[in-house]
């Protein structure tokens, strides 16, 4: 029911640094969305779920390596912090948008 | 060897920033480089192993300048302030690239060159801690042996309400808060969170501050972070001459760091010499003092009046 292979890579010591290179992967993805995306409600879309899950990756890797309670609900405090500014900042940004008439990406039919 | 290579990032990471931050052509990104700025010289210091330095800078030089900047330019914006004079006259940006230059070759050179001292400052405040009545050596270096330049600190701080009070105004013409902000549940929610917890870490980090990093400065920062929350969200506005309230808390620090300044004269001899015993009990009084009075300030620097009031919701 829980295979060895699975247990071996929970409890290698690599296991933590998967989880924030992982991580990081995310916050690149959302960077370049940020960088790359058409108009502000995209971009702002691929930055806030990037980094929310990013941040959330990294900071399991990081409690995970540190095998402390304390710090692991530290860190999880702080990724709660986060997701929750993000998320009021994202909303309050795309409103201010939509208030002022921002251009909004279409596809072209050409 | 990850050492270094994180250490070379960050260096050539503050260059650039800096650099962009001077050349950039448009005025809102030399803001946001400014601030990014502020957040790789916190992680810098950090680094160099100066916590309380590194909170500082997050907080004062990233975070409270950074409002301030992005205040300004919401306020040049509205008063349809063109771009166009953001490059400076040739003769006047030689100069004062000539006249920075002579001032960091300066530094350099007296960092690089000068004698060895011929008092080891650093040993004798470690000697000295345990009189200090706080175990950080920052908090004991400003607010025991060096007492006196804290306090006229908190002089330039109170002089710069002064000036807000002759040049305040009553409800800027930028309309800092537009409805689309006031009426959001949202926004409301997360200020209902936020503030407790920003004031339950300020509070935490002004009692740390005696043993740990941290201190007045640092939570007073973010208390007043929590004012310019509240002042974004239309909780607080201006008010152009202050209330009772607001002088006492503007003046306390002052008062209260003065009166101890002055009154253990009779007792130790000096101005700012605390006895013995007393020190930490004095200095925690202080602190708490200058902590109020630089949150207020600084939140009333963001608002732009010498006053505030509680507004809308």
């Amino acid at each position: 029911m829980f295979p060895d292979w699975l247990a071996w890579v929970l409890l290698s010591d690599l296991f933590p640094w998967l989880l924030i290179t992982l991580g990081a992967v995310f916050f690149l993805a959302g960077t370049a969305g940020l960088v790359r995306f058409p108009d502000l409600f995209s971009r702002l879309h691929a930055l806030t779920k990037a980094d929310n899950l990013g941040l959330g990756l990294i900071c399991l890797g990081l409690a995970w390596h540190n095998k402390s309670p304390s710090v692991a609900l530290k860190l999880l405090l702080i990724w709660l912090l986060v997701l929750l500014a993000s998320a009021v900042s994202c909303h309050l940004i795309a409103r201010y948008a939509l208030h002022s008439d921002s251009k909004v990406w279409k596809q072209r039919h050409d | 060897m990850i050492e270094w290579l994180f250490d070379g990032l960050l260096a050539i990471g503050l260059l650039w920033l800096g650099w962009r931050t001077v050349v950039s052509a448009e005025l809102f990104k030399a803001i946001v480089m400014f601030i990014v700025l502020g957040l790789f010289m916190a992680l810098c210091w950090a680094r160099l192993a100066a916590p309380d330095v590194a909170l500082a800078e997050a907080a004062i030089g990233a975070g409270l300048i950074g409002a301030l900047l992005l205040d300004a330019y919401r306020a040049l914006v509205a008063e349809r302030w063109q771009a166009d004079d953001r490059n400076a006259k040739p003769l006047v940006a030689a100069s004062l690239a000539i006249l920075s230059s002579v001032l960091i070759g300066g530094l350099a050179w007296a960092l690089l060159f000068s004698p060895e001292p011929v008092v080891d400052l650093n040993a004798q405040a470690r000697a000295r801690l345990a009189d200090s009545g706080v175990g950080n050596p920052v908090t004991a270096v400003l607010l025991n042996f060096r007492g006196y330049d804290t306090l006229l600190e908190v002089g330039v701080l109170f002089l710069a309400w002064l000036g807000l009070w002759t040049v305040g105004e009553q409800e800027s013409n930028s309309a800092a808060t537009g409805a689309w902000v006031e009426d959001s549940d949202l926004l409301t929610a997360l200020v209902r969170l936020l503030a407790p917890l920003g004031v339950l870490i300020g509070v935490y980090l002004l009692w740390a501050g005696a043993n740990e990093p941290g201190g007045a400065f640092q939570a007073g920062t973010v208390l007043a972070a929590v004012g310019v929350l509240l002042r974004l969200s239309g909780r607080l506005r201006p008010e152009l001459s202050p209330d009772l309230w607001v002088r006492f808390g503007v003046t306390v620090g002052l008062l209260v760091f003065s009166a101890i300044a002055v009154g253990v004269i009779p007792v130790g001899g000096n101005l700012l010499e605390y006895p013995g015993d007393w020190a930490g009990l004095l200095i925690v009084v202080i602190e708490t003092s200058l902590m109020v009075s630089i949150a207020l300030i600084l939140t009333l620097l963001f608002i732009g009046s010498a006053g505030l009031r509680r507004g809308g919701s």
